[in-house]
């Protein structure tokens, strides 16, 4: 609108540029372009089109269906629940009052079969159901300034309502999620032998590498008045601190797994293994779940069928349609480009 | 009075009062050997016109008249504050450029969402977004446009300083004489100013003296209405006499005028010279942006300036119309705003049920910790109580659906219709080779309208016709004379003025029959001689054509060009002139005709305007073979013109002239006391006889008329025409076939115009019966049904509009195939278009060329000006204008067409693109407590709806185009599409947010359920939705793409990528918690078969949808594309290339 508004007046007040030669043509040039006509491909949903298109989505998807389904099948998975079964019976009534008590002696112990031959290496996953990690007020509640760089300790902004201790001091990690950091541990054995649990490169390299500090060390931390999970080691940096790290990438859906290690050899299948564990991690005041999870992978990750089945299903779902289009197309065809079918042409009476 | 040359004297009358238009025909009185002619056609009804014109202006009273003394600007009114000559289009100044900018742009109600919507997220409790994230785009867009309005108006600060620096002579008021150079934008009013030749005028101003003595000066207006013709303007003889001593300052001059308005064809003022008062009209102004011609030098005394010139109060802008299809939209946003609201406060009501059942676990669950202990008294921390959360959450619901409601389409479609009339500017056949015209579009928001038009009013003269009169033949006392052969241009028939050596002839030859110039040469003095002699001098001398001398190659041979305000003007001169009765010279005062090489001069004593009512004194059969003829020549469209003539005796002279002196000068009712004059004068005239002009019809008229019916678009030709013209014209550009049942209403009063409403009501119902009978028997193509030609003049339109007779003209207009109304007034024009707007939901378009279009033009849904002949007044009140009528048929059809198919399909997919990403966040929302976390970084929900999506559906909504040019020329019956809306509509809306939840609810759960029970975080899982959601809606977009060319390609996979950089750009911030996640994912497997798996689920009902559609229920335009792509015509296997010339590719379209 400013625009023509511009021009009108410029051409009425303006220095008599609307006289100036007449000579000059305003003759658009030609150009593919400018007359809309740049070569151009038109596709058309042909019945041979449409036919080919679902059947090569059919067999494109049903392949890998399959593929899954079996990479899916190979996976051994046990899982465990353990969070009710490992507060002593006279405190079942009152599991919060069990999980605060400093006093007394968290340690539980478990026993697992392992279904199938588990080849190495072995993943060990904790799972918390109905933990909602991507809480509003969780998710915000951290500092990535202060994680990676010492210098940087007093930026807590973002971090309530785990800022600072009651004397001002910064917290080192400050924030919620740091604050909650999930603190029960396993011992694996088998008979008498020890599993070794490797907890080395847990996390992820770019998170050590740069996302926290090397010569950043937890202060404050898990010193006020509410314990909202695990301690931290004074003396180790964050970029160490790999069990944090770890649990710091949270989670998207409330439900979900954190690794806590891997067990580097393969287990047999009748193998039973002897879990004793610190359940030390307060899950009671919101009802959450406890799981333990050791889970080989296959190079789809984990044990879940339903990619399998969604490639099965729509691949099927293909296959149907393009028989349901060449029988629908064979019985009733229609001649493409045909004038005939033009709505003038089909009534004359027309409009 | 008398003259030199001649005994006997001509005293010829020449116009006063403000021709408000123009003089069509100026009708003259004489004594002597003059005439008087009348005029029986009177082209567009310019008198009423005229009338209009003339009673919005008030005649003028001294109290509000402005008073200018003449070289003393220091007394000049002092009452008044009158500004300089300044003038100032910039908008904006320093200081005020950044509120008032802000003001402008927050005018949107867009930007007024946007802002409300940044407000919001500023508050603490509702920090939603980052600062950054949640203000950039507006702050962008804010700073886009204000850059455009800062440059915009920069240059026309620029402008205006080199405008107001020009320089202009202005006489020094200390009385030495001397004209010295000012700045324009120092002159004041009453200051006496220089203008010489070729140069611009700085300010309106009453001319006193040019360098002719006669006191002519002659005007370009083309600046200021478009016409390029010259004007002559007169200085009156007392100021040009008394010149040296009003210089000089010795004697009071002093000009009462009105005060400044907009009517650039009106002035009235007097001036007031040693107590004579002498009267000001039009021609004795002359306005700024016009430049002096053809003459040496004028003096003229400022009276309006600066913002208060004509020109300056002429500039507003264009007219601001809103297209069909986004009043339309707008029901639909209201719609979305439902859905918004049902998801904020689905949204927020789980979450206070959320909180209401896990109150007791807030205090303790690590993700929620209720409260603060750093400040040692525990409070709460950011919790209100269950009712403030669920408030809150409403509000943050509100920030993070807020594209749901798509404000990016607003500035989108903008571009895309600035990207559509860029093509429509450029496109070569809608370029007017005679006029040197390209397509123009005014008006940039209604576009799309253009392809829903279901009535064309248009104009006749000028619109259909080129309004480039040509005499054609005449009767002269009722003897016809209509055998003219074409002449060639070096023939012997040509006539040609002897001036010393040189040789003179007029620049367009006229065709002449032989036996009236034989007649006109014939020495001896019959009668018929002299009443022919008699008709070709009123001819040459009862007009305002200015002759104009031309050189050419040949130094011997001159070119008269005749120059005039009207064309029927023009065309009788150059008729005369071809008879041998050459006008070569005209001044105020005089004229001089070269009759038959002997050189007469004539006094031009006093010139009526041209008026209808004329009564004569005649025998019976001279009146009735003049009528016979007459009929004759209008049937044959020609437009006819009486020409008569009166001798007057000395003393009727001296009593006309001293009425018409005391009219002329008279300040109050000076319009009607010369009409009365001039009645007194313009009686029993003798007829000499009548002129048929013809006037050609433009060039594809009658293919363009048939291509718009067989479009469905109703053409109705509203005309000032008389009857019999208008009839022929009608058929002659096939608007009336000879099978059509004409109903004719002609009455004069109300009962009777009731009684014909009514015939014809029922005469259209038996036709209309017949034919759905017929339609059981006959086949074929073509209407089956006897049409219906509906003629309706103006005198019955008076008592029909406005009226409860109209419902009863709509019923019959709308049943009828054909309207045709003649003799209509401006008013009635746009009366007969609100007629139709009021009464029905279809589009109209008004397209007209002049003066008395305007109103139409403006009244209908679409006007479009024809920049002809006939000054710019049309074009300017237009929202398109273009050079001929037939370009309507490419701009309708196949603009109109792709314009309407782009934007339904462009607000469609914008809707659905920002459904479906509300939805999946909206899914998420539900995982998460109802808290209202997105995975989705916040800066791809930002960029999403700006860069990862727009500009596929702006490439999209400027260039595909769903069938090429020929295809929709050939078939216009594909223009019904538009017409019956089939591409946007409350249907397909809806199924097209259906297709959203669905995509929407593929792109999440496939995902959710794979991730199920896994390490997957919040980070890594959003980056795979945006993923998805971009890539899908793109998909989406490139399944509906009708044309590929290489920038379709670019712009949907570009987008893709820019959308795959930007998350992995995102992701290499370490500070954002989402760091590396991208990386991490892209190296699994089930990221890539998500991905896969999320485009064939999502698609496969569209998919089905589409091939089901097109192949069992193809529409027209399916079929079109089918037979463009597999057609084994002729007509098809041509390149496109080949295709484009419009005129080439239908042959019909060659004259």
């Amino acid at each position: 609108m400013n625009n023509v508004n511009g021009s009108v007046v410029g051409s009425s007040s303006g220095s008599g540029d609307g006289s100036a030669p007449r000579r000059n043509s305003k003759r658009p040039k030609y150009s593919r372009f400018t007359q809309q006509e740049l070569p151009a491909c038109k596709p058309i949903l042909t019945p041979k089109w449409v036919i080919s298109v679902f059947t090569l989505i059919g067999v494109v998807f049903v392949p890998i269906g399959i593929a899954s389904l079996m990479a899916s099948n190979d996976v051994v998975e046990i899982v465990d629940r353990y969070d009710n079964v490992c507060v002593p019976p006279n405190m079942t009534n009152d599991k919060v009052a069990y999980i605060q008590n400093n006093e007394t002696d968290k340690s539980c112990r478990r026993t697992l079969e392992v279904p199938k031959h588990m080849s190495q290496p072995i993943y060990v996953y904790y799972q918390l159901d109905n933990f909602y990690q991507n809480h509003r007020r969780y998710v915000k509640s951290r500092n990535d300034a202060q994680l990676r760089k010492h210098s940087q300790e007093n930026e807590t902004s973002g971090c309530d309502p785990e800022k600072r201790t009651k004397d001002g001091a910064p917290i080192v990690p400050c924030g919620l999620i740091a604050w909650s950091l999930f603190n029960d541990t396993y011992i694996f054995a088998i008979g008498n032998k020890n599993l070794t649990v490797n907890k080395k490169g847990i996390s992820w390299k770019s998170d050590r590498d740069h996302k926290f500090g090397k010569d950043v060390l937890p202060k404050n931390f898990q010193s006020g008045p509410l314990i909202g999970g695990g301690k931290l080691d004074d003396t180790k940096p964050l970029s160490e601190q790999e069990d944090l790290i770890v649990w710091m990438r949270t989670a998207a859906l409330p439900t979900f797994r954190k690794l806590y290690g891997r067990i580097e050899q393969d287990l047999n299948a009748g193998d039973v293994i002897t879990v004793t564990l610190e359940n030390n991690y307060n899950t009671y005041s919101f009802s959450g779940k406890k799981k333990l999870v050791l889970s080989t992978s296959s190079w789809l990750g984990g044990k879940n069928d339903f990619l399998g089945i969604a490639y099965l299903a729509v691949g099927g779902l293909c296959f149907f349609l393009a028989v349901a289009f060449t029988i629908v197309y064979l019985v009733k065809p229609r001649k493409l480009g045909d004038p005939s079918y033009l709505s003038w042409n089909r009534n004359p009476a027309g409009h | 009075m008398a003259d030199g040359e001649r005994t006997a004297f001509v005293d010829l009358l020449r116009p006063i009062a403000d021709p408000p238009v123009r003089p069509d025909l100026i009708s003259l009185s004489a004594s002597a050997t003059a005439a008087a002619s009348a005029a029986v056609d009177p082209p567009h009804g310019s008198r009423a016109e005229a009338d209009r014109l003339g009673a919005s202006l008030k005649e003028l009273a001294d109290a509000d008249a402005r008073i200018v003394f003449v070289g003393d600007p220091g007394r000049t009114d002092p009452r008044l504050a009158l500004p300089g000559n300044a003038v100032r289009t910039a908008k904006y100044s320093f200081l005020t450029f950044i509120p008032r900018n802000l003001f402008e742009q927050f005018r949107r109600l867009a930007y007024v969402y946007f802002l409300a919507i940044a407000v919001l997220n500023q508050l603490p409790q509702l920090a939603v977004f980052g600062r950054g994230a949640s203000v950039l785009p507006l702050a962008f867009v804010l700073l886009v446009t204000a850059v455009k309005d800062a440059y915009e108006d920069l240059r026309r600060h620029r402008s205006d300083r080199v405008e107001n620096g020009r320089a202009a002579a202005v006489l020094d008021p200390a009385g030495s004489g001397q004209f010295r150079p000012h700045r324009w934008k120092d002159l004041r009013v009453g200051e006496v100013i220089k203008v010489l030749a070729d140069e611009s005028i700085p300010c309106d101003m009453v001319l006193l003296a040019t360098s002719d003595p006669t006191g002519v000066a002659y005007v370009q207006t083309i600046n200021l209405d478009g016409e390029s013709n010259l004007k002559t303007r007169y200085a009156k003889q007392e100021t040009m006499s008394r010149l040296p001593s009003i210089t000089a300052g010795s004697v009071t001059t002093l000009i009462r005028c009105e005060t400044p308005n907009r009517n650039i064809y009106g002035f009235h003022a007097n001036l007031e010279v040693d107590g004579k008062r002498v009267s000001l009209g039009a021609s004795n102004i002359i306005l700024r942006g016009c430049e002096l011609k053809n003459t040496a030098w004028a003096i003229g005394v400022a009276v309006y300036t600066g913002n208060e010139t004509k020109v300056m109060l002429n500039s507003s802008g264009a007219t601001s119309k809103r297209s069909r299809l986004e009043t339309h939209m707008n029901r639909e946003t209201l719609l979305l705003s439902a859905i918004l609201i049902t998801l904020c406060s689905a949204v927020s009501i789980c979450n206070g049920i959320w909180l209401a059942i896990h109150r007791d676990e807030l205090e303790l669950s690590q993700y929620f910790r209720k409260r603060d202990y750093s400040g040692g008294d525990e409070k709460y921390y950011n919790y209100y109580g269950i009712a403030m959360q669920v408030f809150f959450i409403f509000l943050m619901a509100v920030i993070v659906f807020q594209i749901m409601i798509p404000i990016s389409l607003y500035i989108s479609m903008e571009l895309v219709r600035l990207g559509q009339a860029y093509f429509m500017i450029r496109d070569k056949n809608l370029y007017d080779e005679s006029s040197n015209s390209r397509f123009q579009c005014r008006a940039l928001n209604i576009n799309e309208d253009l392809g829903q038009i279901r009535y064309v009013f248009s104009d006749k003269t000028g619109t259909l016709t080129e309004n480039k009169m040509v005499f054609q033949c005449a009767t002269i006392r009722g003897i016809d004379y209509s055998e003219g052969k074409d002449p060639s241009p070096n023939g012997s028939d040509v006539y040609y003025v002897v001036v010393g050596d040189q040789f003179w002839r007029p620049k367009m030859l006229v065709k002449t029959d032989p036996k009236l110039v034989r007649l006109l040469r014939s020495e001896g003095e019959t009668q018929e001689g002299k009443h022919a002699r008699d008709f070709f001098l009123a001819l040459a001398a009862c007009n305002t054509i200015v002759p104009l001398i031309v050189g050419t190659p040949d130094p011997k041979q001159k070119l008269i060009d005749y120059q005039g305000e009207s064309p029927d003007e023009q065309a009788l001169v150059y008729a005369a002139a071809a008879y041998g009765y050459v006008l070569i010279e005209r001044t105020s005062g005089h004229i001089v005709i070269d009759v038959l090489g002997d050189r007469q001069r004539f006094n031009v004593l006093g010139l009526h305007e041209f008026d209808s009512i004329v009564t004569g004194r005649e025998y019976l059969d001279i009146i009735r073979a003049t009528e016979t003829n007459l009929h004759a020549y209008s049937s044959m469209g020609l437009r006819t013109l009486v020409v008569g003539m009166r001798e007057l005796s000395r003393n009727d002279f001296e009593e006309w002239h001293s009425d018409y002196e005391k009219a002329s000068t008279a300040l109050y009712g000076r319009g009607n006391s010369l009409r009365a004059v001039a009645s007194r004068v313009e009686n029993n005239l003798q007829i000499l006889g009548a002129s048929g002009i013809e006037d050609k019809l433009q060039q594809g008229v009658p293919e363009a008329i048939e291509s718009l019916r067989q479009a469905g678009i109703r053409v109705w030709v509203l005309t000032g025409d008389k009857q019999e013209t208008a009839i022929s014209i009608g058929y002659s550009c096939k608007l009336l076939t000879s099978e059509m049942t004409h109903i004719v209403i002609n009455s004069n009063s109300e009962a009777s115009c009731r009684k014909s409403l009514e015939d014809a009501i029922a005469i259209s119902s038996k036709f209309v019966a017949i034919s759905s009978r017929a339609q059981n028997t006959i086949t074929g193509t073509g209407s089956v049904r006897v049409p219906l030609a509906l003629i309706i003049d103006g005198t019955s339109l008076v008592h029909i509009l406005e009226t409860e007779l109209e419902e009863k003209l709509f019923k019959i207009a709308t049943v009828c195939d054909v309207v045709l109304c003649c003799r209509v007034a401006p008013l009635q024009k746009a009366g007969i278009v609100a007629l139709i707007k009021k009464r029905t939901e279809d589009m109209t378009l008004a397209i007209g060329d002049g003066a008395n279009d305007v109103s139409m033009i403006q009244m209908a849904d679409v006007g479009i000006g024809i920049s002809g002949q006939e000054g710019r007044q049309a074009v300017m009140a237009s929202d398109f204008a273009m050079g001929q009528f037939r370009f309507l048929v490419p701009l309708l059809l196949v603009h109109g067409h792709w314009n309407y198919q782009r934007i339904a399909y462009m607000i469609l997919y914008n809707f659905y693109r920002n459904a479906v990403f509300v939805f999946i966040m909206f899914w998420y929302v539900l995982y998460t407590a109802y808290t209202l976390t997105t995975a989705i970084t916040e800066w791809s929900s930002v960029l999403y709806s700006v860069l990862y999506t727009a500009l596929p559906t702006v490439v999209v909504g400027i260039l595909d185009k769903d069938l090429s040019r020929r295809t929709l020329l050939k078939y216009p019956k594909l223009y019904g599409t538009g017409q019956r809306e089939e591409r946007y509509n409350l249907k397909l809306f809806i199924l097209t947010m259906m297709d959203a939840i669905w995509q929407s609810l593929v792109v999440f759960f496939i995902p959710y359920l794979a991730y199920r029970d896994t390490t997957v975080d919040g980070s890594s899982l959003g980056d795979l939705w945006t993923l998805a959601v971009v890539t899908l809606v793109n998909i989406h977009l490139a399944m509906d793409v009708f044309r590929w060319n290489w920038i379709t390609h670019l712009s949907i996979w570009g987008s893709i990528a820019v959308a795959v950089m930007c998350v992995i750009l995102i992701d290499s911030i370490w500070s954002l918690p989402g760091y590396w996640a991208i990386y991490h994912i892209m190296k699994t497997g089930l990221f890539w078969l998500c991905l896969l798996g999320i485009f064939a689920a999502g698609m496969i009902p569209r998919f089905t949808m589409k091939a089901l559609t097109e192949y069992f229920m193809p529409n027209d335009i399916q079929i079109s594309r089918e037979l463009e792509k597999f057609g084994n015509f002729n007509y098809f296997t041509g390149t496109e290339i080949s295709m484009s010339t419009f005129s080439e590719t239908h042959p019909g379209f060659i004259r």
